[in-house]
């Protein structure tokens, strides 16, 4: 068990390092930050003092080795934008991006579930075709013209909803969050169903291709024959097991949900880390960039290591020494 | 049964998926005080005045601060925390100030808050782009009594009341040890301007409330909510749904049902912003992005000769592009400066599209056949940029020079412009100040270190003829005089075509009826212009 | 996969794999509709009455005209035009040219690397076994759409780098899908027996294992193609894809949301529509694919 922590975090280590690696080199391939941030008026005196002053006259090797340096006691840098932690202005932004990432989670597995179940139960009936045909629609409709659509419907024609922004939050633990409040549920509305509809379709076949392997099964086929009602059999002993798959899936997925979230909060002018980080790289903010990828790869590494741990628990035959 | 339970169940749940959608878009409630909701297009990175020299920050800091120099909505230099101003002798400025005003915490404003300021600027740490060049000239600070400062200039500086514009005056004892950050939180953005900050997040939202002791007057609402919604789309989808009062940087493809609307004013005015193309003057061998029709390097550089570039002017129709491209939110230009701007030469109109004298000066030039091109532009940085580009593609491509178009991301367009790896380019550049010698200076005056001039000069057009003019100007302190100068070497630079101007952008800002909005020059949106309408 | 291993009959695993494909009428449609979408791509230049690449062909003073107008030219704009005069229905047929060959070069590409390094994990095990399956674990715990977007800030627009960084993000399901059936299928008699031949290694890799990895390989093939598609869509949208010159149907979506507000929708909806009919058809194609060739499925 150990021995096994101690090789997924020394992993874990590398795969970060490799990466703050490597955005170094993209955003110095891309190009200059001071030539995007100053003004265009600056004289050549003043462009040398911005350079010195965001630390960017250092070569490159020096440069990451002093980003390295300071990583190590924990900070990831200033932003060259806003001139504040980036790891502070990440978290800032964090709570909001969560939010609506769990939400769209959330709101995936409440449609999904009893959709694939009825999809499963009856593969042939024709409701079940369109919830099929459907669930396709989800996983092929490119999320952003979904978002625009949206927002052409029921913010601008209907007025419904609130176009854009996050609306009312309430302070929980230092942190702001809109789900608990009216005005906040209706900000998040349709950024939350717009970068659902995906994962919708995704649990919608997963459920559904749950429910007709399970149903085939001897266990349900003995349950038949002791002479347990259908909905017994569905409800109690096939949906618990498929359950567990889909809220996996899930949560492995949990982690491109948050990155996806990028172009929905694009749209959406939700004030996530998705935001954040678009805007960054926008102006080459590079500690801010990298302080981001760095707290995704951190995020996706942490999730798999739950889902593994939790396999191991639950199913004793899971060794962890190996992987495969 | 089991098929009653499942369209119960159907049921539930459609009813919980209808009932989130049909929430109703609950506003904010109103108070008694009437409130404000604006949404701008660019973020505001900082509250701190003199972090970082960028228009939303300007704008923001307007609100929250004054200069001792405020300026008109057609951007002259009206009194701000100085009522007036005088050369007292050639390199010696004196400023006299307003009495009885306040910061926001209850602090007198003095001449020592100036000083600090003036001290601060220069210092202010990991700024990336710093207001240190409008102190620069300044040579010493000498306060004469509590309300009267004098700044010496080591040559006459005829810029100074102009330059001293763009830094805003903070209370000495708030920000002697405040940070960025402490700004940014709002515990050290005490101004004398007429807005406090009450609640700041960083790119999302900032929320004032009037300053009451304004001395220009207490502005019309209580309270403002300043947004940032940078999407365009979304930015004008939030002003019909009426989740904001107003907008700025309203997109051109709205304008037309905007106008149409009857819930919707616009407030415009012609900007100070010149769209332009850039060429490469620095090369005489070959340029990189010209070719012979069968893609062969062209030695010498043919931009270097005044009829290929006179070709490439009139080959383009700038009133199609900005009846069409701009959809009419522009003005074609054949200078720097629109009309009534200080340096504006009257007369020297844009100039009109004419493709036979374009193709006959080709020929002249020594390519009756013309030869290709590559136009680089952002894609993400003016209106329509890259469209413009690309109508621009179409132009040149009919007179004989065919012509492709590369539009990228500013951030990759403009290291690209500054390595000067392109042979043309689109660009903009908004005057400062509002008057010729900043756009001289800084676009067609021969790049100098020394003086700082062409610091945007990204083709490195040289014109000695140019620079002695602009010399001459910059140390004249008579106005009719300098402008004289300036015009004169506007005119000089536009008839060896340095540059080649398009247009200048319009100004566009929108709101709900009920409101009126008075419509700046330079593009900066503040919630004191905008005021109730009459009725 | 048991398709392979089926003893043969008188029907060919094709015939049978055809069969099965025929049996759900929606993706025969989905079929069709794709092949005819295909075909619109492959002969543009011949069916599309302008060429929207070409700025000589287009003229500001034809844009924005709506489905059915006449333009300066006596030309009949079917589907209208957008802001630079272009053809709607021209953009349209050489934008799904652009999409389809990004999605399918990219998937291509990345189905080449992504078998080969799988075939190689998978055959040769020990070290380089490890080796690769670490690229593909970083690969992976990283999210697509983001490492996309880094590769395209780095490398700047166009078409043939959309490619380079669809296929850096997608090499890794490939590869991990043929390792997982070569695995299985290495330990087979036949495998065995070649490698007692002693066949070269490239041999037995491409002609006898890949072969039969590929079932797997198809399906996650025909749905990567998909995926890529509308993953330049999306980040042409962001503005971080083909340049708008060359637009796909992602960027001619992007370029007409502005004027939705407008009333001028066609700009914008009818690029969606082709967008959405071009992944809806060859997700229909390729889900039915993995039902088929599913063993777990099959009757």
């Amino acid at each position: 068990m150990t021995v096994f922590l101690l090789r997924r975090l020394l992993q874990a280590s590398g795969v970060v390092l490799a990466m703050t690696l490597l955005v170094f080199l993209g955003v110095y391939a891309v190009g200059d930050p001071v030539e995007i941030l100053i003004s265009p008026e600056a004289d050549q005196l003043e462009r040398e003092r911005a350079i010195k002053a965001l630390g960017l006259d250092l070569p490159l090797w020096r440069q990451y080795l002093v980003f390295l340096g300071n990583a190590l006691q924990g900070d990831l840098g200033r932003s060259f934008v806003f001139n504040e932690p980036a790891l502070r202005l990440i978290f800032d932004r964090m709570p909001a991006t969560l939010e609506l990432a769990l939400g769209a989670t959330f709101l995936a597995l409440l449609i999904g579930l009893p959709l694939g179940l009825f999809a499963g139960l009856r593969p042939n009936a024709l409701r079940s075709r369109i919830i099929m045909a459907g669930s396709i629609l989800g996983f092929s409709l490119p999320t952003f013209w979904v978002g625009l659509m949206l927002i052409m419907v029921f913010a601008v024609q209907c007025g419904w909803l609130p176009s854009t922004g996050r609306g009312e939050t309430v302070t929980i633990l230092g942190m702001r969050w809109s789900f608990l409040t009216w005005d906040g549920l209706a900000h998040m509305a349709m950024p939350m169903l717009s970068l659902s509809l995906s994962r919708i379709g995704l649990v919608i076949r997963l459920t559904r291709s749950g429910v007709r392997e399970n149903m085939v099964m001897d266990y349900v086929k003995f349950a038949r024959a002791k002479g347990l009602s259908p909905n017994r059999i569905v409800f109690v002993h096939v949906f618990r097991n498929i359950l567990i798959p889909v809220v996996t899936v899930m949560g492995l997925e949990l982690g491109g949900t948050i990155a996806f979230s990028v172009v929905t909060e694009s749209v959406f002018a939700w004030p996530g880390m998705g935001k954040l980080i678009i805007d960054s790289i926008n102006v080459l903010d590079r500690p801010v960039i990298v302080a981001y990828l760095m707290m995704i790869v951190m995020l996706f590494i942490t999730i798999n290591l739950l889902v593994d741990l939790s396999y191991s628990v639950l199913d004793p035959r899971v060794r962890l020494e190996s992987r495969e | 049964m089991a098929r009653n339970g499942w369209a119960a169940a159907l049921g539930v749940l459609g009813l919980g998926v209808l009932g989130v959608a049909l929430l109703p878009g609950l506003a904010v409630a109103q108070g008694a005080a009437p409130s404000l909701t604006m949404a701008v297009g660019a973020p505001v990175t900082s509250l701190d005045p003199h972090y970082h020299q960028l228009s939303p920050n300007n704008a923001v800091a307007d609100m929250i601060f004054d200069g001792l120099v405020n300026r008109s909505a057609r951007d002259q230099g009206i009194p701000g925390l100085a009522t007036s101003w005088r050369a007292v002798d050639a390199t010696t400025w004196e400023f006299k100030l307003r009495e009885g005003v306040r910061f926001h915490n209850g602090n007198a404003f003095t001449a020592e808050d100036v000083a600090f300021t003036l001290n601060r600027v220069p210092r202010v740490p990991n700024s990336p782009s710093s207001f240190a060049l409008y102190t620069r000239p300044i040579t010493a600070v000498e306060i004469v009594d509590a309300h009267t400062i004098r700044l010496k200039t080591a040559v006459p500086y005829p810029l100074m009341p102009t330059d001293i514009a763009n830094l805003r005056i903070i209370d000495k004892e708030t920000a002697e040890h405040a940070t960025t950050e402490d700004f940014n939180a709002g515990r050290a953005a005490q101004g004398t301007g007429p807005w406090r900050v009450v609640d700041h997040r960083n790119g999302e939202r900032i929320e004032f409330a009037r300053n009451e002791q304004y001395w220009g007057g207490a502005p019309a609402f209580g309270r403002v909510t300043y947004r940032m919604i940078t999407n365009d789309a979304a930015r004008t989808a939030a002003l019909l749904a009426g989740d904001v009062d107003f907008i700025d940087q309203v997109p051109t493809a709205d304008l037309a049902r905007l106008r149409r609307e009857q819930r919707v004013v616009l407030s415009e005015t012609i900007g100070l912003r010149i769209i332009f193309l850039g060429l490469d003057h620095s090369r005489s061998g070959a340029t990189p992005f010209v070719t012979d029709n069968d893609g062969r390097p062209i030695e010498p550089n043919p931009l270097k000769d005044v009829r290929v570039r006179r070709a490439l002017t009139l080959a383009i129709d700038r009133h199609a592009i900005a009846d069409r491209v701009m959809e009419g939110a522009a003005t074609p230009s054949g200078q720097f400066l629109p009309p009534g701007s200080f340096g504006h030469v009257p007369g020297l109109e844009a100039p009109r599209a004419n493709l036979e004298e374009a193709r006959r000066l080709l020929a002249e030039a020594g390519f009756p056949n013309g030869f290709r091109i590559t136009l680089h532009s952002p894609n993400d940085r003016y209106i329509n940029d890259a469209r413009i580009s690309q109508a621009i593609g179409q132009m040149w491509t009919r007179a004989g020079v065919r012509t492709n178009v590369d539009a990228q991301t500013w951030a990759t367009f403009v290291g690209r412009a500054a390595r000067q790896e392109l042979s043309s380019w689109l660009i903009g550049w908004g005057s400062s100040g509002g008057e010729a010698s900043n756009p001289l200076r800084n676009l067609v005056a021969t790049v100098s270190r020394e003086k700082g001039w062409g610091a945007s000069n990204r083709g490195h057009y040289s014109n000695p003829g140019v620079d002695a003019l602009i010399d001459r100007a910059m140390v004249e302190l008579d106005d009719p005089r300098r402008e004289g100068l300036l015009r004169e070497a506007t005119s000089m630079a536009m008839a060896d075509v340095g540059i080649i101007p398009l247009h200048i952008q319009t100004n566009i800002w929108a709101m709900r009826r009920g409101l009126q909005h008075e419509a700046r020059a330079d593009e900066l949106t503040r919630a004191q212009d905008i005021r109730p309408a009459a009725r | 996969m048991s398709i392979s291993n089926a003893p043969v009959k008188v029907e060919t695993p094709f015939r049978r794999f055809v069969a099965g494909f025929c049996e759900s009428k929606v993706a025969l449609a989905g079929l069709a509709v794709c092949t005819l979408i295909i075909l619109a791509a492959i002969f543009a230049p011949w069916i599309a009455p302008q060429n929207p690449y070409d700025l000589a062909q287009l003229d500001i003073m034809d844009g924005r005209m709506e489905p059915g107008t006449v333009g300066g030219g006596g030309f009949t704009y079917l589907l209208g035009t957008d802001d630079q005069g272009r053809d709607m229905f021209s953009g349209i047929l050489y934008g799904l040219r652009i999409s389809l060959l990004v999605g399918a070069g990219s998937a291509l590409l990345a189905g080449l690397v992504g078998a080969t390094l799988g075939l190689l994990a998978a055959y040769v095990g020990g070290r380089t076994d490890s080796l690769i399956m670490r690229l593909v674990d970083l690969q992976l715990s990283f999210p697509a759409i983001l490492a996309a977007l880094m590769i395209l800030a780095a490398l700047g627009k166009g078409v043939l780098n959309v490619v380079i960084a669809l296929v850096i993000v997608e090499w890794a399901y490939y590869a991990r899908t043929v390792r997982g059936s070569a695995l299985v299928e290495s330990k087979r008699e036949y495998i065995e027996a070649a490698r007692g031949l002693s066949l070269p290694t490239r041999r037995i890799l491409f002609n006898h294992l890949l072969p039969n990895c590929l079932p797997p390989l198809i399906v996650v093939g025909t749905i990567q193609v998909a995926r890529a598609i509308a993953l330049e869509a999306t980040l042409s949208f962001l503005g971080l894809g083909v340049p708008i010159t060359e637009p796909s149907l992602g960027l001619l979506i992007a370029n007409g949301y502005e004027y939705m507000l407008s009333g001028k929708y066609w700009i914008s909806f009818y690029p969606g529509i082709a967008l959405l009919l071009t992944i809806v058809s060859i997700n229909l194609v390729g889900d039915q694919v993995r039902d088929v060739l599913n063993p777990r499925l099959q009757k």
